[in-house]
């Protein structure tokens, strides 16, 4: 029950986040039909049933005068008057909409007023379109449909595997190989570990954190060593980034730890890696370090991010 | 700053394709060594860089950055572009040096990352230690 309910509630915000977004003029129908002052209840019957609508503006010389709709009509018919003309039988000075305003503005107005439709005016007063409850329902789900592109359907559907499971503690695991000295390759592991982190639904600024220590350590494994992995447990509270391999091994790890300090070859260099910062900018990544490494067998290293509880 | 008026400011011009020139960046970051571009940008950052290798590419993924522009006239190789195109990331190039198209952007008003703590730290335990010699 409680996750049906944290569902409905974030659609329905990214609904009204809609409604501020779009602009009545992206909702309204533009092929509006119009009668004159002039036109008979009589001929307005015809219109009304041969483009199976139930109202028009009225528009004289360009500019709207009145709204005439099926219960206007119908009173006439119980008068016995479809002889009479729009002009006695309309609403004169309708309340209308704006095409830029926020399409909220029209659900508020619909909500208030109970009127069927509005027409829609641009800011010089000439008619430019009628907006009608339906429009605005298929104007959001219209727009929805473009926003929830594939990346945010992954998203959506992996975001909420910590409330789908139940117990007492989760970690989800997830593993990278990473090969020694496959430059062209460096970093994908990361960028794979960094979109599922995304996905998983975990805060943009922690991701980054993780994306930046994963990244740095994972091209120390491809610079200096032949193989290693890259280890991410993901707790709702913590992430744990594990990142072993089999390589030469740091022989001094408080000297490695000196910003600027490099072992690193002058080709790495040339890359844009190698300059001794690698390191300490992981330690001002993670909230926890530790760092072992055995010269000829290989190094472990471990950092922890705290995740902030959301709200 | 849209990256339209990016192109203007330094008279660039687009590598990758299909971008969204209305793509807006947040603040610049010029650096060649990758490590500083881990370190001392924020998400939304424009990068503008002499390096033109796919780790650049990556670095910026990681990073967060949003578009990148070589400078000094270079131009990347193949790799790196089919990268950028696959990670969405556009690339801008500019015939100015370093300094020169940095500057033009500051000066149109695109704004810097900022000073960063680490840096900071070690920048003052630095002095400090200079001045306890003297």
């Amino acid at each position: 029950m409680k996750v049906t309910r944290t569902v409905q509630k974030k659609e329905i915000t990214k609904l009204q986040e809609l409604a501020y977004e779009l602009k009545v003029g992206q909702a309204m129908t533009t092929d509006v039909i119009t009668v004159t002052p002039q036109t008979t209840m009589a001929e307005f019957r015809e219109i009304l049933r041969a483009n199976r609508i139930s109202g028009t503006p009225v528009v004289e010389g360009g500019r709207m005068v009145g709204i005439i709709s099926i219960e206007d009509l119908i009173k006439a018919l119980a008068a016995g008057e479809l002889g009479a003309t729009v002009e006695e039988k309309m609403t004169k000075d309708p309340v209308s909409l704006y095409a830029d305003e926020p399409l909220i503005h029209a659900v508020s107005k619909f909500e208030r007023l109970g009127y069927g439709r509005f027409p829609v005016l641009d800011r010089e007063g000439r008619l430019v379109g009628i907006i009608v409850q339906g429009d605005i329902v298929r104007a959001l789900l219209h727009r929805l449909e473009i926003e929830y592109h594939e990346e945010e359907i992954h998203r959506y559907r992996a975001s909420h595997i910590f409330e789908d499971i139940l117990a007492d503690r989760i970690t989800l695991v997830f593993r990278y190989h990473v090969k020694g000295g496959d430059f062209a390759h460096g970093g994908e592991a990361s960028s794979r570990l960094k979109r599922t982190l995304t996905r998983l639904g975990i805060h943009p600024h922690a991701v980054r954190r993780i994306a930046i220590a994963s990244y740095e350590a994972e091209m120390n494994v491809v610079i200096y060593a032949e193989e290693g992995e890259i280890t991410a447990e993901v707790q709702p509270d913590r992430i744990r980034l594990l990142v072993t391999d089999r390589g030469p091994g740091i022989p001094d790890v408080e000297k490695a730890m000196e910003p600027g300090f490099s072992t690193a070859p002058e080709w790495v260099r040339e890359l844009g890696f190698g300059a001794g910062m690698g390191l300490p900018n992981i330690k001002d990544c993670s909230d926890e370090m530790r760092l072992e490494s055995e010269v000829g067998v290989g190094t472990r290293l471990e950092i922890v991010i705290y995740l902030e509880p959301e709200g | 700053m849209k990256l339209r008026e990016v192109l203007e400011i330094i008279e660039g011009r687009l590598i990758t394709q299909n971008v969204d020139l209305d793509m807006e960046v947040e603040m610049g970051c010029g650096a060649d060594l990758m490590s500083d571009v881990l370190a001392f940008t924020h998400e939304g950052t424009l990068l503008m860089s002499g390096l033109t290798n796919p780790q650049v590419v990556r670095t910026a993924e990681m990073a967060g950055i949003k578009a990148i522009v070589f400078v000094r006239g270079k131009v990347p190789p193949p790799e790196t572009i089919a990268l950028a195109e696959e990670k969405g990331i556009p690339l801008l190039a500019s015939k100015y040096t370093m300094f020169e198209t940095c500057g033009r952007l500051s000066r149109a008003g695109l704004p810097r990352c900022g000073l960063f703590e680490s840096s900071l730290r070690r920048w003052e335990e630095f002095f400090e230690k200079q001045r306890e010699i003297e």
